[in-house]
């Protein structure tokens, strides 16, 4: 008899949502899905609210990216202030923006390998629950541990003196910013025992161990849960890897560009979303290859395959090696997410360093304004990708229209094919279902770090479960870990 | 003594407010009466690098508002918990405790104070019954503030207004 397979809630993710494996009659994996099953609603609940509030507001759409959907929405009212279409900021404040931007970076970064991923990595997927989080990464290597929470107290520390405050920052207002880094805050990053300078050691570091893992596990991390797939992301206009501001490029798996560098602002020309009756979340994909074909990856992986080069020295060097190790053509392969991502924490340091030995930080000109427009869109790369923010205001400076694409709805197809890859290499044939079985379904999701409450711009606590089922719908087994 | 009040809640719905509400007042009435010693913290909701901070730390108070069936206010005394949550959205006092037990080698005494709270619609403001609650709050707050070694004499793990 064909089964299907439930799993509820998927566990070190950010969020909650369900899994659905179908079995056939020879249990055999047929068919996967990741459904979203929280209610999408603050589109419409910012509706009729001042523009001006849309950069704070939009902030409790999530407590673990707030600064992302903060700048995001900033960089679109910027349009809407007539401050220029994301070029057009005073120095002071661009670079303050970015100071913000990657401290958020390297502060989720962090927090997603060390906390989420690292047990996975360190004790295998058939290890006991019981030992798979940080606690278990202390006992078996507490430096590990303890770097991960420093480093994601440093992202965390300039949050803070970037954004005014850890709730409802308000630091990037229309048209700029509302502070400069003071010298004593500055120099609490650059001098003492946790600098900038050790967050760059510990970067490498754990790029390090994680090479090793790497180079100990390779059919594992090649080859689980991989797929050929497009990859989209921001670039700067000169190629270079930028999280901050760019054009949207695109490539296909061979690398291929298919959206050559186009203005963000235009992302309706290019991009469309899908919606299907099983999930809340939309399938977004390049209008011109269709739904089908048109869908792609966005996130850390997919801006290593997008970019020329990163644009600081140490983590140029390992994107290099991250390169060369598919001959320069796309990395397609899933577990490769943590490599990128620590790639990106590297980078993220070196550029804070940059920024933090910068003189405009600590004084000029905060904002600027210029003809109020009716429209504003804004794009970054948040730490879980590609993030879009889209605001139409009417005569009464009120927001009548807004959509969002966030990181993790930029991700869905690519999330459902990995849990189907997963479910077809660690289930196929099995007539039980084990703990390690569903653990891995959930190594794939959570190689993506996806933040399901973002995803659907859910209101409230969003509780993710693996269900079994035949293929008459019937429910086999139901596991909620 | 090092003290550490540290609220957790989204502002943005209503009553899960209580705890940053009542670290503004504090801080206020802490810089006016020049106590020495005492910080104060607010976030969406605990997290790992928490650990460190409150290692820093001989004792620690976190705030936040509650849902039970309480009245006005609870103080309670938090144990270790190992138990992480399904995701970093959400993570406990006790596991905090723990990690700085386990990671720092530190074991602040710390206690969690739970607010009742009423609404938790998608905006900002508190209930008419949560304002009543935080006021009753903040006055128990300044007599323990003012002598915070106090707190560690307690007889009992829960102290009901």
């Amino acid at each position: 008899m064909s089964q299907k397979i439930i799993i509820d809630p998927v566990t070190r993710v950010e969020g909650h949502g369900k899994v659905t494996i179908y079995l056939d009659n020879d249990n055999n994996v047929s068919q996967s899905r990741l459904h979203i099953v929280e209610f999408r609603g603050f589109e419409r609940f910012i509706q009729g609210r001042p523009y001006w509030e849309a950069p704070v507001l939009v902030q409790r759409l999530c407590g673990i990216c707030p600064v992302s959907h903060h700048l995001a929405a900033a960089k679109a009212i910027d349009v809407i202030t007539g401050a220029g279409k994301g070029d057009g900021l005073t120095p002071t404040a661009e670079k303050m923006r970015r100071l913000m931007h990657y401290g958020q970076i390297f502060q989720s970064h962090v927090l997603h390998f060390f906390h989420l991923a690292s047990p996975d990595l360190l004790f295998g997927l058939d290890a006991a629950i019981d030992i798979r989080n940080i606690i278990g990464v202390a006992k078996e290597n507490k430096h590990l541990a303890v770097m991960g929470i420093m480093m994601r107290k440093f992202g965390q520390e300039i949050i803070k003196v970037t954004a005014g405050k850890k709730i409802h920052g308000t630091g990037a207002i229309p048209g700029g910013i509302n502070k400069h880094l003071s010298v004593e805050e500055r120099d609490s990053f650059l001098k003492g025992d946790n600098s900038i300078d050790q967050m760059i050691d510990w970067s490498l570091e754990a790029l390090a161990f994680l090479k090793n893992y790497h180079k100990n596990n390779k059919d594992f991390i090649d080859n689980f849960a991989s797929f050929p797939s497009s990859h989209l992301s921001i670039v700067r206009k000169d190629g270079a890897m930028d999280l901050y501001h760019g054009v949207i490029r695109a490539v296909d798996y061979k690398g291929n560009r298919i959206l050559d560098d186009v203005d963000y602002h235009d992302y309706l020309d290019y991009i469309a979303e899908g919606v299907k009756n099983w999930s809340y979340m939309k399938f977004p994909y390049l209008k011109h290859l269709g739904p089908d074909k048109g869908w792609y990856r966005v996130g850390p992986l997919a801006r290593l395959n997008t970019c020329d080069f990163i644009p600081t020295p140490l983590a140029q060097k390992e994107f290099e090696e991250f390169r060369s190790y598919t001959g320069g053509k796309p990395n397609n392969m899933t577990m490769h997410y943590h490599w990128a991502r620590l790639i990106e924490t590297l980078h993220a340091a070196e550029v804070m360093k940059e920024l933090l030995n910068d003189d405009d930080l600590l004084s000029g000109e905060l904002v600027i304004k210029g003809e109020k427009q009716s429209e504003g869109v804004g794009v970054i790369e948040a730490p879980r990708g590609t993030l879009i923010h889209h605001y139409r205001i009417d005569k009464n400076d009120r927001i009548e229209m807004a959509n969002l694409i966030v990181s993790t709805t930029n991700n869905n197809n690519p999330m459902n094919l990995a849990v189907n890859e997963a479910a077809k290499q660690m289930m196929q044939g099995q007539r039980e279902i084990t703990e390690p079985m569903m653990n891995a379904v959930e190594v794939a999701i959570r190689a993506y770090d996806p933040c399901l409450s973002c995803a659907t711009h859910a209101l409230g606590q969003m509780p993710l479960e693996i269900v079994l089922k035949d293929k008459n719908d019937t429910i086999i087994q139901v596991k909620r870990t | 003594m090092n003290t550490l009040i540290y609220a957790y809640g989204n502002p943005g719905r209503m009553d899960d407010g209580l705890g940053s509400e009542l670290v503004n007042a504090l801080e206020k009435w802490v810089l006016e009466n020049h106590k020495e010693n005492i910080e104060f913290d607010c976030n969406y909701q605990l997290n790992i690098e928490d650990a460190y901070e409150i290692s820093t730390k001989d004792l620690v108070i976190f705030v936040d508002a509650s849902k039970e069936d309480i009245q006005d206010f609870v103080l309670t005394k938090v144990d270790e918990n190992s138990k992480m949550s399904f995701t970093s959205h959400e993570a406990s006092p006790g596991y905090i405790y723990y990690l700085s037990k386990k990671l720092f080698d530190r074991s602040p005494e710390t206690f969690l104070l739970h607010i009742k709270g009423y609404k938790w619609d998608f905006k900002q403001g508190l209930s008419n019954g949560a304002k009543h609650n935080l006021h009753k709050t903040i006055a128990y707050m300044k007599i323990i503030l003012t002598e915070p070694e106090k707190i560690l004499k307690l007889k009992h793990n829960i102290i009901q207004n």
